[in-house]
C-alpha cells in the first residue's frame, strides 16, 4: 500500500487540563491521498481548525499519531517540523495573511526565497491563479478574491505536495469563494496535490472529493 | 531543491524590513525623529562632557612645560599659595634642568568700563621663552603685552568684560590696566574668564610681591630622565609638589571632573543619555514589530528559519539606526559647531560621530532583542486563530 499524504491514527487533542479541560479532538482516524480534495465539515468549535493545525505540524496532539508522506512525526524536533513545514505545505487562511507592505510578486517570493527557489517564478505561480496584471499591486489594492489567489499562489511557492485551508472562502462571496475552490481542486487533480479545505459552506463541499462530516471532535461520516 | 542560508540572504528579509518600515510613514518618521532626538541627546552629554573635561587643561596643554613646581597640597590648579621665587633658582640648579620661570595662576576682580564687577583668573607669564602664555591671538600681538598695564582678554568674554576693543581701560583688583588684544577660543572651565599678561603685570595686578609666584615651570635638557628629575626637584624643594605635565593635568582633570564632582554630574546625564536613546529605540522599533506580529507568525507557520525573522528584525534595526543615526550625527556637529562661540563647548570629535553611529547601531540592535523575542514568543499557530 502505498504511503497516503497525510495519515492519523488515534487522535485526540485536551486543550487545559482540570475543570476547563476541552477534548477538541477525540480518536480521530484520517487519510488524504495525493491528487484529493477533502473538504473539512462541521459546526463551530467541532475541532476543525484544531486538526488543520496538527497537520500543519504546528500543534502536538495530546495522543495519536499523524503520518506525513509515510513519515510519522512523533519524535521529530521542532526545527525538523519547520523544515517539513517549509518543505512539503503550503497554507492558506482564511484573512489571508498577505503582507500588506509587499506586493503580490514580493508576498510570493518571500515564499520562494525560504524554499530556496528562484525568485522569477513569482510570475508563473501569478500567472497560474490569473493574477499576471496584478504583480505590482499591494493587499491593500486587490479584492478579497485577488489577495486568497495571491496567497493561494504564494502557498504554491515551491511545489509542495500537500496544502492546508481553513477557512479560505469564509471572507468571499459565493462566486469568487467557488472560484478559489475550483482554482484548488484543479491544483491538485492536475499536480497530484493533497488538498485539505475546512469550511462551513456545503457548496464548497460539493466541489471537493471527499468531504468529513466533524461533530464534537469525532469524525462522522466518510464519503 | 535548493536551500541552505545564502539564499536566505538580506535579499527578501531586507526587503521586508525596509517596507514594514516604509509602509507607515508616519510611525516611520515618529521612529526617525526619536532616534535623532536620542542622539542628539547622548552626543550633546557626551560632548559637553568631553568639552569640559578639555577646558580644564585648557592652559596646562597649551604650555610647553616638562615639569609643575606648586605649594605643598594644593588641590586646584586655580587657586594655590603663592610659592617664592628662591624656589625657582633651586629648579634650576637641579641637574636635568635646562630651564624655569615662574608662572601666575591667580583669582582677582574685574571691573567693566559700564563699573560692573566679574571675576577673572590672571594668568601671567615669562613673554621671553614661549613656554607659556596666550595662543590664538587673532588681534594685537604678544609683544603688546610687554607694555605696562597691558592684558588680553578671549573674544568669548568681551560682552561679559564690558570690553569691545583695543585699547579700552579697565580695572583689574582696583588696578589700572589696559585691554591690547584678543585670543579666540580659549574658555575657562570655572567660569571666571583668564586675563593673560606677563609676570610683571600679573604680580602688581594680583597684588603679588615682585619675588612672588604660584608656578614655577620648566624644561628637561634632551635625555634628562624625567622621573629622575622629578625626584631630585622633589628633594631640593621640600616646600612645594612637583609634577610632571602629563600627571599634573590628569590630576587636574580628575579633580574638576570627580573630586568636585563637577564632571560626574555631566557623566551621569551622558549615560542618562543612553539609556534614554536606548530606551527611545527599543519602544519605537518594539511598536514597529508589535504591529508586524501576525506577519511574523505567518512566515513562522509558513517554516521560515529564525535566522529569517532575526533579519527581518535586526534589518528594521539597522535600517532605522542609519537613517536616523546620520543626520543625528549631522545635527550634533552642527550644534558642536555652533557652541564654539559660546561658553561652554560642545566637543564633537570625529572619533566622537563615528562612536555615534556605532552606539546608534548597538542601541537599535540591543533594542530589537526585545522584538526578536517577542517575536519569537508567539505560536505559530495564531495564524488559524482569528
Ligand atoms: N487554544 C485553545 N485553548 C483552549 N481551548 C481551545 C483552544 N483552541 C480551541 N479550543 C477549543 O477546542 C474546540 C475546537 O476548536 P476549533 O478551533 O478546532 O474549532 P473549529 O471547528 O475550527 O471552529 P470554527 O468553525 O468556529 O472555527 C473548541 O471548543 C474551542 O473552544
Ligand atoms: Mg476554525
Amino acid at each position: 500500500m502505498s504511503a497516503q499524504a497525510l495519515e492519523t491514527r488515534g487522535l485526540s487533542m485536551v486543550y487545559g487540563t482540570g475543570d476547563t479541560a476541552v477534548r477538541a479532538l477525540d480518536a480521530v482516524d484520517f487519510q488524504v491521498a495525493a491528487g484529493q480534495v477533502m473538504a473539512l465539515m462541521g459546526p463551530s468549535g467541532s475541532g476543525k481548525t484544531t486538526l488543520l493545525m496538527i497537520l500543519g505540524c504546528l500543534l502536538h496532539p495530546t495522543a495519536g499519531s499523524v503520518w506525513v508522506e509515510g513519515q510519522a512525526l512523533a519524535g521529530l524536533s521542532t526545527q525538523a517540523l519547520t523544515r517539513l513545514r517549509l518543505r512539503r505545505m503550503g497554507f492558506i487562511f482564511q484573512s489571508y495573511n498577505l503582507f500588506p507592505a509587499l506586493t503580490a510578486a514580493e508576498n510570493v517570493q518571500v515564499a520562494l526565497e525560504l524554499k530556496g527557489r528562484d525568485l522569477g517564478e513569482a510570475t508563473a505561480l501569478l500567472d497560474l491563479v490569473g493574477l499576471a496584471g496584478r504583480r505590482r499591486n499591494f493587499p491593500a489594492q486587490l479584492s478579497g478574491g485577488e489577495k486568497q489567489r495571491v496567497a493561494i499562489a504564494r502557498a504554491l511557492a515551491g511545489d509542495p505536495p500537500i496544502l492546508l485551508a481553513d477557512e479560505p472562502t469564509a471572507a468571499l462571496d459565493s462566486v469568487n469563494g467557488r472560484a478559489v475552490v475550483r482554482l484548488l481542486g484543479d491544483l491538485a487533480h492536475a499536480q497530484g496535490r493533497a488538498v485539505v479545505i475546512v469550511t462551513h459552506d456545503p457548496r464548497i463541499g460539493e466541489l471537493a472529493d471527499r468531504v468529513v462530516h466533524i461533530e464534537d471532535g469525532r469524525i462522522q461520516d466518510q464519503f | 531543491m535548493k536551500t541552505g542560508p545564502l539564499h536566505w540572504g538580506a535579499g527578501m528579509a531586507g526587503l521586508l524590513a525596509w517596507r514594514n518600515l516604509a509602509h507607515d510613514r508616519s510611525r516611520f518618521a515618529v521612529t526617525l525623529v526619536g532616534i535623532i532626538f536620542a542622539v542628539v541627546l547622548i552626543a550633546m552629554q557626551i560632548g559637553l562632557f568631553l568639552g569640559f573635561s578639555d577646558s580644564t587643561t585648557n592652559v596646562i596643554r597649551h604650555t610647553r612645560a616638562d615639569f609643575w613646581i606648586v605649594a605643598k597640597g594644593s588641590q586646584n590648579f586655580e587657586v594655590t599659595l603663592p610659592i617664592n621665587e628662591r624656589e625657582l633658582f633651586l629648579a634650576r640648579s637641579v641637574p636635568g634642568v635646562a630651564q624655569a620661570e615662574a608662572l601666575l595662576v591667580q583669582f582677582t576682580t574685574w571691573k567693566t568700563p559700564g563699573g560692573g564687577t566679574e571675576s577673572v583668573i590672571i594668568l601671567g607669564t615669562d613673554l621671553n621663552t614661549g613656554l607659556a602664555g596666550p595662543w590664538n591671538i587673532v588681534e594685537g600681538r604678544l609683544e603688546d603685552l610687554r607694555r605696562p598695564d597691558a592684558v588680553m582678554i578671549d573674544r568669548v568674554f568681551m560682552d561679559k568684560l564690558g570690553v569691545s576693543r583695543i585699547g579700552t581701560r579697565v580695572e583689574i583688583n582696583n588696578r589700572r590696566a589696559l585691554v591690547v588684544g584678543f585670543t579666540q577660543g580659549i574658555r575657562s572651565f570655572t567660569t571666571s574668564p583668564w586675563v593673560f599678561a606677563s609676570t610683571r603685570n600679573a604680580q602688581r595686578l594680583s597684588g603679588f610681591a615682585e619675588d612672588q609666584t604660584n608656578y614655577v615651570i620648566g624644561r628637561l635638557r634632551p635625555g634628562a630622565d624625567p622621573q629622575r628629575v622629578r625626584d631630585d626637584l622633589v628633594r631640593t624643594l621640600p616646600r612645594t609638589d612637583v609634577y610632571l605635565s602629563e600627571a599634573f593635568a590628569a590630576r587636574t582633570r580628575d579633580y574638576w571632573m570627580f573630586t568636585t564632582g563637577a564632571g560626574a554630574s555631566v557623566l551621569v546625564s551622558a549615560v542618562l543619555g543612553l539609556l534614554v536613546g536606548v530606551v527611545i529605540v527599543a519602544q519605537v522599533l518594539y511598536a514597529t514589530t508589535v504591529d508586524h506580529l501576525p506577519e511574523f507568525g505567518t512566515l513562522r507557520a509558513m517554516g521560515a528559519p529564525r535566522a529569517f525573522i532575526y533579519k527581518v528584525i535586526m534589518g528594521q534595526a539597522v535600517i532605522s539606526a542609519t537613517l536616523g543615526g546620520l543626520p543625528g550625527i549631522a545635527l550634533s556637529l552642527l550644534f558642536a559647531r555652533g557652541s564654539e562661540a559660546g561658553a561652554a563647548v560642545i566637543l564633537v570629535p570625529p572619533g566622537l560621530a563615528v562612536a555615534l553611529y556605532g552606539v546608534t547601531l548597538v542601541m537599535c540592535v540591543l533594542a530589537s532583542i526585545v522584538s526578536i523575542r517577542k517575536a519569537m514568543s508567539i505560536d505559530p499557530a495564531m495564524v488559524f486563530q482569528r
